[in-house]
């Protein structure tokens, strides 16, 4: 799917009314089945842009077109249908905690299949064989008739992760897809989630906070700060005094690249616990 | 380093205390004419002209009747008690289910994004109306109304049930939706899904057990006014304890009475059994 934004303001999806924008005039263009990163320190919007791009909040000021059609100009049923073509997997998993996995992972496609046939698939899931080669994708298609409140946090995120999958969506938006899983975990998911979207011919925009996995993944990288764009370069050109200026003050969630940037340990272990995310 | 410096302006003392005192005693304020204007003086019931009777009254409760003749006949009433109140309450659902679903504001497609259209939210407002209004006539005067249509019975018991019981499980069941983990429903609504499905696949499986119990309470509650009914001649178990206060027939009262002791007890077992299988 097309995606371009025009001076783009919006407020974050729980912030109140009156609120400062935590997007601010951005401006933006991806093309069909093009592959993105979103770099940032906390607060600098990337939640924001992703729940825009899904069209699950309205922009206060600025243009937004997916496939050169504004979203916020159709009408109500035929902008809940685009909905079901894009796809948004939030930071915490939204699984409900007494569904077992094979359920939590077709309710992607939901969106595609009638009422009457999701009800049937209740009582036999009729996609078996989809949700288990989704969960194989993440390696935990041993869990696929567990209950979702016995997997770790991890298995939770992943489970999450196949479930986009089986969405089959045009626009596919992950908000932090690794945040729960340890390094190698991490990488084989993000492999997974870039293979299948490059396949599907999807396009993948996923926020990260874990910037060198950001640079060897993706192709392009957005660098967010403070609801603008700070830069938009090929994941080559993003150079360590780049992201040290990307993330000036919040010198402690770059996590990583220390050995690039040459930063005293006292910095990053900075005495506030507390990251608001 | 903004952080810290807030940190540090702070006082060290509860600034919602002040709040907590003056609810205390506005609360207090409130309570005391409501006590006097429903008369609550406790002591009354110590007091030895009103201590004889009751204890006549209560003596005359045993021994239980427990012949075989009578128990039959008490079995055959509870049957149609337990009968009245689970046909009432299946009614009750069949109203309370659609009117629930339709004024839960998380399966809100429109409310998704801001706020919610102004034909729904019209619509809302007034399944909430048809809920307190069916809710408010209390189950003593549905009843009282259809024996006048259809007559002594249970099916005037049924249909009384129904009615109230209806307003009160959708108001309930509407607030236990709106009240759980709403996260997966909208994540679901948020990606395309109709608000059916979403109910069936975020909703429900969030709120099912709370549902579950909830419900196995209102059959309890049933059950019990049932026997309310009965004083207006609904049929079953409360039909025949007003005969027998009628006689002055203690005996028998107090064989009913551990019968509903016994309902309630097992409607109790029942419940938590639901509520670990869901759990």
């Amino acid at each position: 799917m097309k995606v371009t934004l025009e001076g783009i303001s919006a407020r974050h999806p729980a912030a109140r009314a009156g609120s400062p924008a935590a997007l601010d005039g951005l401006s933006l263009a991806l093309s069909a089945g093009e592959q993105v990163a979103v770099i940032g320190p906390s607060g600098a919007g990337k939640t924001t842009l992703l729940h825009l791009l899904a069209c699950a909040i309205q922009p206060s000021a600025g243009h937004l077109e997916l496939d050169d059609r504004d979203p916020w100009q159709l009408p109500r049923r035929a902008l809940q249908r685009l909905r079901g073509t894009l796809f948004l997997a939030p930071q915490v998993p939204p699984l409900p905690p007494r569904q077992r996995v094979v359920t939590a992972v077709l309710a992607g496609r939901l969106p595609r299949i009638s009422l009457a046939h999701s009800l049937r698939s209740l009582f036999y899931p009729t996609g078996l064989a989809q949700a288990e080669a989704a969960l194989a994708r993440f390696d935990i298609s041993d869990k696929l008739f567990a209950r979702v409140d016995r997997l770790s946090g991890g298995e939770r995120q992943r489970v999450a992760l196949a479930r986009a999958l089986v969405a089959q969506p045009r626009l596919l938006l992950v908000d932090e897809p690794l945040s729960a899983l340890d390094p190698t975990r991490a990488g084989q998911a993000i492999a997974s989630l870039t293979e299948a979207a490059r396949e599907s011919g999807a396009t993948l925009v996923t926020t990260m906070h874990d910037v060198p996995v950001a640079l060897a993944n993706f192709p392009r990288i957005l660098g967010l700060r403070g609801g603008a764009l700070a830069f938009d370069l090929p994941a080559a050109a993003v150079t360590p005094e780049r992201l040290e200026a990307l993330y000036a003050q919040h010198l402690d969630e770059l996590k990583g690249v220390h050995s690039l940037l040459d930063v005293p340990p006292a910095v990053t272990q900075s005495p506030v616990a507390m990251t608001c995310r | 380093m903004r952080r810290a410096a807030s940190a540090s302006t702070i006082a060290l003392r509860d600034p919602a205390w002040a709040g907590r005192v003056f609810w205390l005693l506005a609360a207090a304020v409130v309570l005391w004419p409501l006590l006097v204007l429903a008369e609550f003086k406790p002591w009354v019931l110590l007091s030895p002209e009103s201590l004889k009777p009751t204890l006549r009254f209560v003596a005359d409760f045993f021994p239980p009747r427990v012949d075989a003749e009578f128990l039959l006949l008490v079995a055959r009433e509870t049957w149609r008690t337990v009968a009245i109140a689970t046909a009432g309450l299946a009614l009750a659902m069949l109203i309370a289910v659609p009117l629930a679903l339709l004024s839960v504001r998380v399966l809100s497609v429109s409310a998704l994004a801001g706020r919610m259209a102004a034909m729904p939210a019209l619509m809302r407002i007034g399944v909430r109306g048809v809920l307190i209004v069916l809710r408010s006539v209390p189950e003593l005067i549905w009843a009282l109304v259809f024996v006048r249509v259809v007559g002594l019975g249970p099916t005037s018991g049924v249909l009384a049930i129904a009615l109230t019981y209806g307003g009160m499980l959708g108001k309930v069941y509407a607030d236990i939706l709106e009240s759980g983990e709403t996260h997966a429903t909208t994540s679901l609504l948020r990606n395309g899904a109709g608000r059916l499905q979403a109910f069936f696949y975020g909703l429900l499986p969030t709120s099912a057990a709370e549902l579950t119990s909830y419900t196995v309470y209102r059959w309890e509650c049933a059950i019990r006014s049932s026997a309310v009914l009965g004083f207006v001649g609904a049929g079953g178990l409360g039909q025949q304890i007003d005969s027998s206060m009628k006689m002055f027939n203690g005996a028998e009262v107090s064989t009913m009475l551990l019968v509903f002791v016994a309902l309630v007890a097992l409607t109790d077992r029942l419940s938590s059994w639901l509520r670990k299988a869901l759990g």
